[in-house]
């Protein structure tokens, strides 16, 4: 239920509707007005918000300072505690991460031969993937090709996009396709099998596929499934906190910290694939998140350390749509697809302000703009500003029980606190989303360090300084499969008997001494803390 | 879970504002209107378990819970449910239930499938415990009615929704493991049921074949300028 001076508000918008259905599509920006925009209102603009850092392979390149406090830190356990020459398994190939991209390279490890082991932070699954509601794309239409699939990424990446890695993206896109499809994936299809595909912001074709709104859901569930009907070990609760490296630098494994019993533990591997996801729960410039309970950017920590180089860390993803009402749910996603099936984005006064499907970085700058510049935004009780989404016009476009049929999980979630967006609009403003840049990896998700690799959020390239909807789910699954293969055929030419510790910590911390960074700042954070200060402790395991 | 020592003045807050919840038996006073996720924590415990997407799709928060006016047991999800003054509160993070290993390419999507992998199933004596339960609102009971019946289409299409939170499985007297049910459904239903897309085989079969090796060689050697031109002035949009 809306309070009285939100209603209002609503009335104009209801007021407006019968125009804006009349005024079509409204016309997209051109190169110049978006970068005007992009400059002005995008959070990453925001020359304060980032600092150059002071050690390691990036020395010298801006990020967030969130960021920068995590790569800028201390180990949270003292090294001299875990016993690397004792490890506790063994193995050709360590998995670490349990969201889509660590689970498909832990079974495409295992198909090519490999002894494998997955750990994760939290359980098998709970993951960014299975939240991911929209879709997935690929370029397996007709009137469609891997090569305006290309130009589509590397225009929503500013250009700027390693173009190998964007090669491989659309090129082994239809064949991730076709492996969720035998897998037993359920897409959204016609009667004879044909692929229902739509936009999203930033495609020239329609290529998103989706199964239903619980796209990601759908495909981390299945590769679950699998992965556990073929007996793969798997830990959870076991948090990656450093890597292990040989006498050449190479890297050897990991120590781990067991949440629930405070055990500290090595694994000794040959390959190492780090899949740990993005950093949405460091809460960048104070944005609420869309992201996972772990999404707190440990894999750069883990990778930074032992020397792997970082790439594009000055740019992050705010999602224009995220929930600003009710504030139960702040922060969490309106998926693009809302706007995909024509919602109107709109202003207090009940007027569009611009085109819903540009990419997401003008959109979101676009509704910063109209809430803080022009000052066209709804408040709500608490003092949030946002714009609406007017989905009661999905109804009206596509017919009546459309919103319920498309978007089951939205409508579900907003119904829980009393607001039906088939016959009311939802208020949006923009939330922390996405990591677009990560560890630099090449086409087989090799890093900067030797036999180690990283997959998915944690990885970066692919998408230049800004991803497309559709294509994350989409690369997870291209590069977890490409490491994984590639980490077990590697794993068969090592063999595991050279010295393995933590050298590489030695000539960071080093370097974290000449920094004169206080030595309180630890990392990685493993949860973020949402305990009141007051009752405020820290980990059983870390030292003080 | 970790939790620090509680304070005495935690039960002060007093007004309107604030309501009290029972976690393992202790009283809290926290801010109405929060979910129960967020008042836990407010109260100052540490999810290690019990927490997953918060934001109602990874199942990871189901708790179940009742009030001081009724007998009744109530679940929800813990990151979706706001508190009530006098909520008790349990975290059933993690619920012990059987999943069969198989491989899907192997089984046939025939009529008996379901009932062979999980015989329990013949054991459902329509109670609706497990529709009662689902904070999906699905109809738990119906899917497995038609799983009994041997009907995988409609057991995926009624599951969908499904979380795999396992407040179902903690309620059924017959010991059924719903969501691996309708998980398996799904996965028989897409692999083997679903009609495959015949443009994804083609487009297979064209990158096989290296058909769109010289344009993305093109492309990819492409400067900034020239992709930026082909992107603002070449690129046409299907239309919605
Ligand atoms: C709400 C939401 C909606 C989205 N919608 C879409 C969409 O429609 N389409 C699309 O393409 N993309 C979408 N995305 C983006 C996409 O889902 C994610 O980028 C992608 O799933 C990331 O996959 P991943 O495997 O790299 O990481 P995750 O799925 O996040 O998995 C990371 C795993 O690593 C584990 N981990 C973290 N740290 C450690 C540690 N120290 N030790 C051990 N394990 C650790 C975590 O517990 C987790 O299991 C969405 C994201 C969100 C949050
Ligand atoms: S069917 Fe069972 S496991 Fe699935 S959401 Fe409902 S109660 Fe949870
Ligand atoms: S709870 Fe168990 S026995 Fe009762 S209806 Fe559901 S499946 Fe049948
Ligand atoms: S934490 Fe994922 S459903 Fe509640």
């Amino acid at each position: 239920m809306y309070p009285e001076s939100m209603q209002e508000s609503i009335r104009r918008l209801e007021a407006t509707r019968e125009e804006r259905i009349k005024q079509g599509k409204i016309p997209l920006l051109d190169a110049e007005a978006k970068k005007a925009l992009l400059k002005s209102f995008h959070p990453d603009y925001i020359e304060t918000s980032m600092r150059a850092l002071a050690v390691g392979p990036n020395k010298g390149e801006r990020t967030p300072h969130e960021i920068a406090d995590c790569l800028e830190a201390w180990p949270i356990v003292d090294p001299k505690r875990f016993d690397p020459d004792n490890p506790k398994f063994t193995v050709d190939v360590l998995v670490i991460g349990g969201g889509g991209a660590g689970v498909a390279a832990a079974l495409m490890a295992q198909e090519h031969g490999a002894s494998v082991i997955l750990t994760t932070k939290l359980r098998l699954g709970d993951a960014n993937t299975m939240m991911a509601q929209g879709g997935i794309q690929a370029a397996d239409k007709e009137n469609d090709s891997p090569e305006r699939h290309y130009l589509d990424v590397l225009g929503g990446g500013h250009f700027k996009n390693i173009p190998e890695l964007a090669r491989a993206l659309v090129t082994d896109a239809p064949g991730v396709i076709a492996w969720l499809e035998e897998l037993g994936v359920m897409f959204d299809k016609t009667q004879d099998g044909t692929m229902i595909t739509i936009h999203g912001g930033g495609t020239s074709r329609k290529r998103m596929h989706a199964c239903r709104d619980y796209t990601g859901a759908e495909i981390m569930r299945t590769l679950r499934d699998e992965f556990k009907s073929r007996g793969i070990p798997a830990l959870e609760f076991c948090a990656a906190v450093e890597l292990l490296t040989d006498d050449e630098g190479a890297c050897a494994g990991a120590a781990f910290v067991n949440l629930d019993t405070n055990e500290l533990f090595t694994i000794r591997a040959k390959t190492t694939i780090l899949a740990t996801g993005g950093c949405g729960r460091l809460h960048i410039q104070g944005f609420p998140c869309t992201n996972h309970y772990g999404a707190t950017a440990d894999g750069l920590v883990l990778a930074y350390r032992a020397g792997a180089k970082l790439i594009f860390m000055d740019t992050i993803q705010y999602h224009p749509t995220g929930v600003a009402y009710p504030e139960q749910i702040v922060g969490q996603l309106i998926t693009e697809k809302v706007r995909g099936l024509g919602a109107h984005l709109v202003n207090a006064f009940g007027n569009r302000f611009i085109y819903e499907l540009e990419s997401r970085d003008i959109t979101a700058s676009a509704i910063i703009r109209e809430c803080t510049e022009r000052k066209n935004g709804v408040v709500t009780p608490t003092g949030r500003v946002g714009v609406w989404l007017d989905t009661p016009l999905i109804e009206l476009l596509k017919g009546e029980g459309a919103v319920k049929k498309n978007l089951p999980a939205m409508y579900h979630q907003f119904a829980r606190f009393g607001i039906y967006m088939d016959k009311e609009p939802i208020l949006t403003y923009p939330t922390q989303h996405y990591q677009n840049g990560g560890i630099l990896i090449n086409e087989v998700g090799e890093t900067g360090v030797k036999n180690l690799y990283a997959a998915g959020e944690v990885a970066g390239g692919i998408h230049g300084r800004n991803r497309l909807m559709g294509n994350s789910l989409l690369d997870i699954l291209v590069f977890g499969r490409r490491a994984g293969r590639s980490a077990a055929e590697k794993a068969q030419m090592l063999s595991v008997d050279k010295g393995a510790g933590f050298k590489h910590l030695i000539k960071f911390q080093a370097e974290l001494r000449a920094a004169k960074v206080p030595k309180e700042r630890r990392s990685p954070i493993l949860l973020p803390e949402y305990r009141r200060p007051e009752l405020q402790t820290p980990f059983a395991f870390v030292n003080r | 879970m970790a939790r620090k020592k509680r304070k005495s003045e935690e039960l002060s807050p007093s007004g309107n504002n604030f309501v009290t919840i029972y976690v393992m038996g202790e009283a809290y006073r926290v801010p109405k209107d929060l979910t129960i996720m967020k008042a836990m924590e407010y109260a100052g415990y540490r999810f290690i378990r019990g927490c997953g997407c918060r934001g109602g799709f990874c199942g990871a928060c189901g708790t179940v819970y009742r009030t001081r006016d009724s007998y009744k047991l109530k679940v929800g999800l813990a990151c979706q449910t706001v508190v009530e003054d006098g909520m008790y509160l349990t975290q059933i993070p993690f619920y012990p239930a059987n999943k069969k290993d198989y491989d899907i390419k192997e089984l046939q999507a025939d009529t008996q499938v379901l009932v062979k992998l999980y015989p329990e199933l013949m054991r459902c004596i329509a109670c609706n415990s497990c529709t009662k339960i689902c904070p999906q609102d699905i109809d738990v009971m119906g899917y497995i009615q038609a799983a009994i019946r041997g009907d995988i289409a409609k057991v995926a299409d009624m599951s969908f929704d499904c979380i795999m939170c396992g407040l179902c499985a903690s309620r059924c007297p017959a010991e059924i493991v719903h969501y691996n049910v309708g998980l398996l459904a799904r996965r028989l239903y897409g692999a083997k049921i679903a009609p495959r897309a015949q443009h994804l085989a083609q487009r297979l079969e064209e990158i096989k074949a290296g058909r769109f090796e010289p344009g993305l060689d093109r492309l990819t050697k492409m400067s900034e300028a020239e992709l930026s031109r082909l992107y603002y002035e070449e690129r046409d949009i299907e239309p919605e």
